[in-house]
């Protein structure tokens, strides 16, 4: 614990503005993480386990295709297509097949999905640490804000989430996709009996999940190192944001991942060791507090 | 519904396959063999346990393996800093993995279905990084070293393997049919009716939270007496055995081997560790063919192998 260095930190000016910055970067791509999570949950009421593993192979993807084209606007493009698309034929192919059943059937399907694309990563790219490196168009000085550096890459990352969580509330709000699937959320044997196609809007929810989660690979892979053991750690926090958030709602997710991201770039600076045990006492003291989560609905 | 007398029963069961046990070592040694009894008897007891929650009770707990770690430190630490008897340590261990298990309980068991299980895994990775952050006692990262003096107890010299091997066996086999008392004793019955049908519960008198504290303090016990027997087979304590991968692989082994089926999670755990001793010889892609094998188990038969078993040849009791 060294909370004299929290202390001075939050004093200067630059510190603030280098630790806020991390924590938005941390924020927002476990929103996009998470998004797909509550999304999926407050749709199909399914814990998606192997959510992770989309964020992982997203990265991959991306690292890739940067590697073949040289472009990081149709990596990033290629990884959330393939993605979503991945997201579809799991769906489609394992996910629907136990709807219905037992949770810890929908569990251990998940968890079977990890185990295979865990070692289809390490058959393919190898088991060591890659590093994508920051793409050339973004290797210029970085911008100085009150004294405290921003890479310009920060800060494109930052706006694209943020973008994103405007979009996907705003669809979800305004636009006839939106309404039915916040309607399917409710009630999904009335919206099928209304003819709706809820098989259909079943894969459109799994393919925007994996596609954001593809997106968050793709944005991860130059600041972060890719590993095949990447999806697990952010599985867990995304599950920690969610559950905050309240299950169901991406206002909530957006919310709490940005509590999370503060955590994780403040909680470096004063509890170095401990910034992990930190986030767990989080959450544990706001679900005593809100059994329901921040924005969750109590039942 | 059942004849006979079913406590009698279940203790002759465990006699019998106590006794088959005991004499596998003296026809042939196989330390192999004898490894795997071992680590079956600690994994058996916490995937146990976790079905006194998850099967009888429909409490899904992701941290459930939090109490196999806590055992296994509480009883390293005590053999290293003091010099309690084997047993004494054993059993201090469990009491205070039981506090722990009653405390964490308190805090958990009024939450609804999912938020409980989030809660359960938030506190199993709180007690994670406790341990890799707090050095000075658990040696952080690294684990306890030094090994555990494996005093003699009861004539048992646990320095040995086939000594170890028998003391694993009769704990576990004491240790599950002390389960099996409590899933067919009232309040195992009780926990079920919770489980099917909670105003119902409700409505006929039951305290809810308090009968889902009891079961969760008892399953917390005995996956520290799991977590007893796990840092005897590796002499010491490391942060592997509470890490989430235990809880996870608990599950799969009450998934596997049939949550309806009281011996289910020993025959999955039984699966997973021996998928586990056979893969590895063959492949480093050990993950790779355990996600298959899983995949055709729950998309082929659509649960465990023991309810499975039981549905097909119907007529035989447990």
């Amino acid at each position: 614990m060294d909370l004299d260095a929290l202390g001075a930190c939050l004093t200067t000016p630059a510190c603030v503005v280098t630790q806020t910055t991390s924590g938005l970067i941390v924020g927002m791509l476990l929103f996009l993480v998470a998004a797909g999570v509550t999304l999926i949950f407050g749709v199909l009421k399914i814990v998606n386990f192997a959510h992770g593993t989309f964020y992982m192979l997203g990265g991959y993807v991306a690292y890739t295709a940067l590697g073949v084209t040289d472009s990081y606007a149709i990596a990033v493009l290629s990884a959330t297509l393939t993605m979503a698309l991945f997201g579809v034929v799991f769906e489609r192919a394992l996910m629907s097949r136990v709807y219905g059943s037992n949770v810890l059937m929908q569990l251990l399907i998940c968890y079977a999905v990890v185990l295979i694309f865990d070692d289809l990563v390490k058959i393919l790219w190898g088991p060591e640490f890659h590093a994508m490196g920051m793409p050339p168009a973004f290797q210029v000085p970085p911008l100085f804000i009150a004294g405290g550096v921003v890479p310009p890459f920060y800060a494109v990352l930052i706006g694209i989430a943020a973008l994103i969580a405007i979009v996907l509330g705003l669809g979800l709000s305004m636009t006839r996709l939106g309404k039915t699937v916040r309607a399917a959320a409710i009630n999904p044997q009335m919206v099928s009996a209304l003819g709706v196609n809820t098989t259909l809007l079943f894969a459109i929810v799994f393919a925007v999940g994996g596609g954001l989660a593809g997106l968050a690979g793709a944005l991860a892979a130059p600041v972060r190192s890719l590993s095949p053991g990447m999806g697990f750690s952010i599985l867990i926090e995304s599950f920690i944001v969610t559950v905050i958030g309240g299950m169901g709602s991406i206002a909530g997710a957006l919310v709490s991942a940005l509590l999370i991201g503060m955590v994780r770039g403040f909680g470096t600076i004063g509890f170095p060791q401990f910034t992990d045990g930190l986030i767990y006492i989080v959450m544990i003291a706001i679900l005593l507090l809100r059994p329901q989560g921040l924005f969750g609905r109590s039942s | 519904m059942k004849k006979g007398r079913p406590a009698l029963r279940d203790a002759a069961v465990a006699a019998g396959a106590l006794i088959v046990v005991l004499a596998i070592p003296l026809v042939h040694r196989s330390p192999a063999f004898e490894d795997f009894i071992i680590r079956l008897s600690a994994m058996g007891l916490l995937a146990t346990s976790l079905n006194l929650l998850v099967g009888n009770t429909g409490m899904v707990s992701f941290g459930h393996g939090m109490f196999y770690g806590f055992g296994a430190y509480a009883f390293a630490l005590t053999m290293q800093l003091t010099d309690l008897s084997l047993p004494v340590a054993a059993v201090l261990a469990v009491a205070v993995t039981t506090f722990a298990a009653l405390c964490v309980g308190a805090i958990c068991v009024r939450l609804s279905t999912d938020y409980f299980a989030f809660i359960t895994l938030a506190f199993q990775m709180l007690f994670y990084s406790v341990i890799i952050s707090w050095q000075s006692l658990t040696g952080g990262d690294q684990g306890l070293r030094g090994g555990i003096t494996r005093r003699e107890i009861f004539g048992f010299e646990l320095g040995s393997q086939l000594h170890l091997y028998q003391f694993c066996a009769v704990v576990a086999v004491l240790g599950l049919l002390a389960l099996r008392h409590i899933s067919t004793s009232p309040f195992g019955q009780t926990l079920r009716m919770i489980r099917d049908n909670e105003s119902r519960a409700s409505f006929l008198g039951i305290v809810l939270w308090r009968a889902r504290l009891w079961t969760f303090t008892i399953a917390g016990a005995f996956a520290g007496l799991g977590g007893v027997l796990a840092a005897l087979f590796v002499s010491g304590a490391y942060p592997e055995l509470a890490d989430w991968p235990n809880s996870g692989q608990a599950i799969f082994a009450v998934m596997l081997g049939g949550i309806n089926s009281f011996l289910g999670p020993v025959l999955g755990a039984a699966i997973l560790l021996a998928l586990n001793d056979v893969v590895t010889r063959f492949t480093e892609y050990y993950g790779l063919v355990l996600g298959i094998v899983i995949l055709a188990f729950a998309l082929g038969l659509r649960r465990g192998v023991l309810d499975f078993l039981r549905m097909a040849w119907p007529g035989r009791s447990r």
